[in-house]
């Protein structure tokens, strides 16, 4: 193997692309002897014996948007039982800005009855995705999204993963302007892998003339690599959580061109100090016509001198650390052949979504609906997934799926208003933006059952967690307050939990990591407060800085910044 | 400062002087085997050592270890547990020590009983469970199945994170269960917060000094269960053995259409013995919700006295245990269309009503005819006299002795069904799944099945079953396994769905993975729209089948006689016909011809 590119300046690079594959982690090699992610998954889909792939199979499938997972519940019991895990899989579709049309919308529905146990997720990177679905449905799920021009390509692996972008409905003109791009880089980002089309869509495989990959190569990227587009004042895509991130600046004019930030990442490796949370860096300005380009040279860099011989070390915003911003940012501007403008000022002012009908400034209207966890599916008295389904059937506008798991129907008509209202009426759907300040701005990933990774519970958990929490709010008249919290299963932070005014990492079952101080619109680092504690301490300890918050506040002062300003005081 | 000029506490210069020039002496890993020696060093192996050689300046007691076993066992979540038992049997190398190093994971259990010498290392996860993948090891060891241990000697190292509230538990619980079966703990537990390299090292230092710093314990003696063993004793259907259950649990998962069981009863002490394809007799009891409403029907008292061969009974004790008391036979009805008169049971009396005492009968238990046609004051022996003596329920064992020594384990499928509103189960079965309480043991004796025996060892096997069918192949799978056989074998597994019917499905995969079962296909009738049996996967692999017929195969045959049975032979013959290119008669007379040979053989009921 050999690397591309040259360095400006010297740099170590005993742990990157340029050593022979022996000297890197086991993974390095796995991708390269994979032939370009085909490995043997077309044989393990014949495998009758087990609902699983091979191991090496299920890291590869990956690349390909399907996860494989197994009920945790069952776990143990089916082990007594002589039985496999109970495998199934997770297949997460590439939905980039998270816009999804009626037509779609109809087509993800009745893959979730077929296949997915009537259940679809949104996810806190704006997209779907399918749960408990078989091994023996994997193929039709596939090739039935397909015929709605929607894939599962690179939605998992160390790729670029799906794209993010604001939704903000109410700058419609910016929106549609800044999706397009966003979509663009998806599309431009992710590998061409033929290996996607062979496996699940039956194409024959074609002698290639050139390399197949000629980005990525035969071992990709070291990690996953996160993209998102924003659109201040609302940073819902928490834009500083990213890889690369790109701020939209606008003029008079429109669309001027984006502020870069990069660097940042949420992921920490349990037990493993040398792992952290950090926040995108902002390092200047580039035109909009010059997007992709900034786009792949910050990606060959990370592709370049990312560290291959440690997986948890290996996300872009180490690479950063170890080499410098300073360097890194020279390598970017030399790849992509031009430097960085200055940053343009800019300003957020939330992460949050604003819920119910808003008006945009095309006239058209857009209502969005809190989903709690981006769950969706019917429960007695809340027939959402049917609710949704006739919505898509009445509605020709589409949807859009935010960053913090809420829906977006979009694109109504005023004379149509009243129609939505009349289904969302109609399915038991209106009390759902009722909730409180802490509920509509609440995060939780899936965790148990079907997470791998889980340590603790977390969608399952937040809905008794969240009145606990509320009672404690509305004993200190704060009800009304808007307040992040986040639920995590595992120290990975899926959720984005570490930029949260309030979030818990799960440690083992039942067992949480408290942190506090998180910025409003995420912003700053929150920092853990209390280890490893049950519920009863969580209680407590947030029943004490709440009640100090209600008193000592200053005007318009928020939670987390509270947290901050009050500092060591609290312990007192 | 260096460590050389560091007087050790309360040394005198002579000794001080020793240890430096001796030290100066050493390479860097006789360094670290020395410190592990001093630090093992307790007063005991003191005076031993010094006895034995007055002087040594070094230990000079050859590793007799070597005579004795070491295995070193992991349970590993992250992988650390793994590392350092891969550095813990390195280092007993080096010393000279034969070593074997396994995953809880992929230890084969049985053999513990001749463990000698046992390093432990395990990793806690969530709340003092241990590792995934070490659950198995853990559930055997802490279960009654567990072997004595007395010939044994351990040490366990834990591994922890002490912000847990139950650290370092699964160690712990090794620790604890080790010596519970009679191990000696030759070397204190060492629990290991998340900085372990150093603590571990320091345990495998002085758990590696033992060896070197005097012979192991001396040889184990014969273990007095062994000496104190009972005369074998002739147990048979007269005379049932008193077989404790050692587990009964649910094969079938959440979800399942049908409930199938899975039974290990111990035979030990009782001089029993068996070959793979046997079966098991069990005697079962009726259930006493079912004879309590029976006499209540009648409306006698349980504790009525009643006179049988052995001698006299309560009412109730010989309903339990000694008659048919559900299903009702052609006998039973004439009984009791004379002691009731009943016209409408006469006239399902003799050679014209056949068809409907048939009909009848499937429809009706004894208490559903005796609550239709009620006999006031009918007197106990009179109820008896049309009851059939309860008959022992025979099931294939589904284990090998060569693996489960002194076990049998049963597949039993339990019988569920309503009838008149009321829900119905089998005797045996409905016994076993829902009246065997924690130390309860069933009457049992071996029903030997000389039909249905293993060829040479070099013959390959063609084993095709449905359902509980599956038992005898997995005594066969067992016993071949053991043995090392290299004959190959195929098994072709029928049942309703994969994710809840796959019998042994963990077992079969990993016989599999051992190449000790060489092939294995699989017919799930209700996943797919089209229903597939047995036989549907034998038709798709003709060329296959045939071949290994050719090849001299024994085809076994387990399961359902009236469905199963004839779709196979069926099967068979079509194979037969169209590869060996036979007409349907030759085709024929040679399945007769293989039965002839004992290469045909069933089992079917």
């Amino acid at each position: 193997m050999s690397s591309t590119l040259t360095p400006h300046a010297p740099t170590d690079r005993s742990r990157d692309l340029s050593q022979p594959l022996d000297a890197l982690g086991p993974d390095e090699t796995l991708k390269a002897d994979s032939d370009q992610l085909r490995g043997t998954i077309a044989l393990s889909l014949l495998d009758r014996i087990t609902g699983a792939v091979s191991d090496r199979d299920t890291k590869l499938m990956k690349f390909q948007g399907v996860y494989q997972q197994d009920d945790r519940d069952l776990r143990d019991e089916r082990r007594r039982q002589k039985l496999e895990p109970a495998y199934q899989f997770m297949a997460r579709v590439r939905l980039p800005g998270g816009v999804c049309t009626s037509e779609q919308w109809l087509t993800l529905d009745a893959l979730a009855r077929e296949h997915g146990r009537g259940t679809l997720r949104i996810t806190t990177r704006q997209t779907f995705q399918f749960h408990w679905v078989l091994k023996d449905s994997l193929r039709p799920l596939i090739q039935k999204l397909h015929t709605v021009l929607l894939d599962t390509i690179s939605a998992c692996g160390d790729d670029a993963r799906g794209v993010m972008c604001s939704v903000d409905p109410h700058l419609s003109a910016l929106h549609a302007e800044v999706y397009a791009i966003a979509r663009q880089a998806s599309d431009h980002a992710i590998p061409r892998m033929r290996a996607y089309h062979e496996i699940w869509y039956g194409e024959t495989r074609v002698a290639a003339s050139g390399p197949e990959e000629p980005f990525y190569g035969r071992t990709y990227m070291p990690r996953k690599f996160k993209i998102g587009f924003v659109i201040p004042p609302v940073n819902d895509i928490d834009v500083y959580t990213q890889d690369l991130g790109f701020i939209a600046v606008a003029g008079p004019d429109g669309l001027e061109g984006f502020n870069v930030a990069i660097g940042g990442g949420m992921g920490r490796t349990d037990q493993a100090p040398a792992t952290y949370p950090r926040l995108a860096d902002v390092i200047g300005f580039v035109p909009k016509d010059r997007v992709l380009a900034a786009s792949d040279a910050v990606m060959a860099v990370q592709r370049e001198y990312g560290d291959r011989r440690d997986r948890a070390r290996a996300r872009f915003k180490y690479t950063i650390d170890d080499k410098g911003l300073d360097w890194i940012v020279r390598e970017i501007e030399a790849v992509q052949g031009f430097a960085f403008e200055p940053a343009r000022p800019f300003e957020f002012t939330t992460n949050g979504d604003v819920l119910g009908w808003r008006r945009g400034e095309d006239g058209r209207h857009h209502h969005t609906l809190f989903l709690e966890a981006g769950r969706i599916d019917n429960r007695p008295g809340r027939p959402l997934l049917d609710g949704l389904r006739e919505i898509a059937r009445a509605h020709p506008g589409g949807f859009r799926l935010t960053p913090n798991q809420n829906l977006v129907i979009a694109n109504v008509a005023a004379r149509d208003r009243q129609l939505i209202e009349g289904l969302l009426e109609g399915f038991g759907l209106s009390e759902l933006n009722a909730g409180s300040g802490l509920r509509r701005n609440a995060i939780a990933c899936v965790a148990l059952p079907t997470c791998g990774l889980a340590m603790a519970e977390a969608e399952r958990y937040l809905p008794s967690l969240a009145p606990k929490i509320e009672a404690i709010l509305e004993r200190h008249g704060l009800i009304e307050e808007p307040i992040t919290l986040r639920v995590s299963g595992c120290p990975n932070g899926c959720s984005r939990p570490y930029v949260a005014e309030i979030a818990l990492t799960g440690r083992a079952p039942g067992k949480y990591n408290l942190y506090l101080g998180g910025g409003f619109h995420g912003q700053r680092l929150n920092r853990m407060d209390l280890e490893n504690v049950g519920e009863a301490a969580i209680l407590a300890r947030l029943d004490t800085v709440i009640a100090r918050y209600a008193r000592e506040r200053l005007e318009g002062e928020r939670f987390g910044d509270f947290v901050v300003r009050a500092g060591r005081d609290l312990d007192a | 400062m260096t460590l050389a000029e560091f007087p050790g506490p309360g040394l005198s210069e002579e000794q001080w002087r020793l240890i430096r020039s001796l030290a100066v002496s050493l390479s860097s890993s006789q360094l670290s085997w020395v410190s592990g020696y001093f630090a093992g060093f307790d007063e005991g192996t003191r005076g031993r050592v010094a006895a034995a050689t007055p002087q040594a300046p070094e230990p000079a007691a050859p590793p007799q270890a070597a005579a004795r076993t070491l295995t070193i066992l992991f349970g590993s979540e992250t992988g650390a547990s793994q590392d350092l038992a891969a550095t813990l049997a390195r280092r007993a190398e080096d010393q000279g020590l034969p070593v074997r190093l396994f995953d809880m994971g992929a230890y084969k259990v049985r053999q513990l009983k001749d463990e000698q010498d046992l390093l432990l290392i395990s990793s806690t996860h969530g709340e003092g469970d241990p590792p995934q993948a070490a659950a198995d090891f853990f559930e055997f060891l802490e279960s009654r199945k567990a072997p004595r241990l007395e010939q044994a000697r351990f040490s366990v190292l834990a591994l922890g994170d002490s912000t847990y509230e139950r650290f370092c538990e699964a160690g712990r619980r090794l620790d604890r269960r080790l010596e519970e079966l009679g191990a000696r703990r030759f070397e204190p537990r060492a629990d290991c917060d998340v900085d372990y390299e150093e603590p571990a090292a320091a345990w495998m230092g002085r758990v590696l000094s033992h060896f070197a710093a005097g012979p192991a314990t001396p040889a184990p003696t014969a273990p007095a269960a062994l000496a104190a063993r009972p005369e074998p004793t002739a147990f048979d259907r007269k005379r049932p053995f008193p077989a404790a259950v050692i587990d009964n649990l649910v094969l079938t998962g959440r979800g399942s259409s049908k409930e199938t069981r899975h039974l290990e009863l111990s035979l030990e002490g009782s001089g029993l013995t068996f070959e793979p394809g046997d079966a098991l007799g069990l005697h079962a009891r009726n259930d006493p919700a079912v004879v309590a409403a029976l006499l209540d029907a009648v409306a006698l008292s349980p504790e009525a006295p009643v006179s049988l061969k052995g001698g006299d009974l309560p009412l109730g004790e010989a309903l339990e245990s000694a008659y048919e008391v559900t299903a009702a036979t052609p006998r039973f009805l004439e009984q009791w269309a004379q002691v009731t008169g009943a016209a409408g049971l006469k006239a399902l009396l003799g050679d014209d009503g056949r068809e409907a005492r048939s009909a009848f009968l499937r429809g009706h238990q004894v208490i559903d005819i005796v609550r239709a046609f009620p006999a006031p004051g009918v007197a106990p022996v009179t109820l008896l006299a049309g009851l059939r003596p309860l008959q022992p329920r025979l099931y294939s064992i589904a284990s090998s002795p060569l693996v489960a020594e002194d076990e049998a384990h049963l597949t039993v499928s339990t019988v569920r069904f309503a009838l008149h509103g009321t829900p119905r189960s089998g005797v045996a079965s409905g016994h076993i799944a829902d009246r065997l309480g924690e130390d309860a043991t069933l009457p049992a004796y071996i029903q030997p099945n000389p039909h249905f025996r293993l060829p040479e060892p070099e013959r390959p096997i063609l084993m095709i079953g449905a359902g509980t069918g599956v038992a005898p192949f997995r005594a066969f799978m067992q016993h071949r396994e053991a043995q090392g056989t290299p004959g190959r074998s195929w098994l072709v597994l029928g049942e309703r769905n994969f994710r809840t019917d796959f019998l042994y499905q963990t077992e079969w995969q990993a016989l599999l993975r051992d190449q000790a079962l060489t092939r294995m296909d699989v017919a799930f009738s209700r996943d797919g729209d089209r229903k597939l049996y047995v036989q549907h996967r034998l038709l798709e692999h003709a060329a296959e089948v045939y071949a290994w017929i050719e090849d001299g195969a024994c085809v076994y045959v387990c399961g359902d006689a009236a469905r199963l049975a004839p779709d196979v032979h069926e099967a068979l013959a079509t194979i037969l016909v169209e590869q060996g290119r036979l007409s349907r008669e030759d085709a024929e007379e040679r399945l007769r011809g293989l039965a002839r040979e004992h290469r045909y053989q069933r089992d079917v009921y």
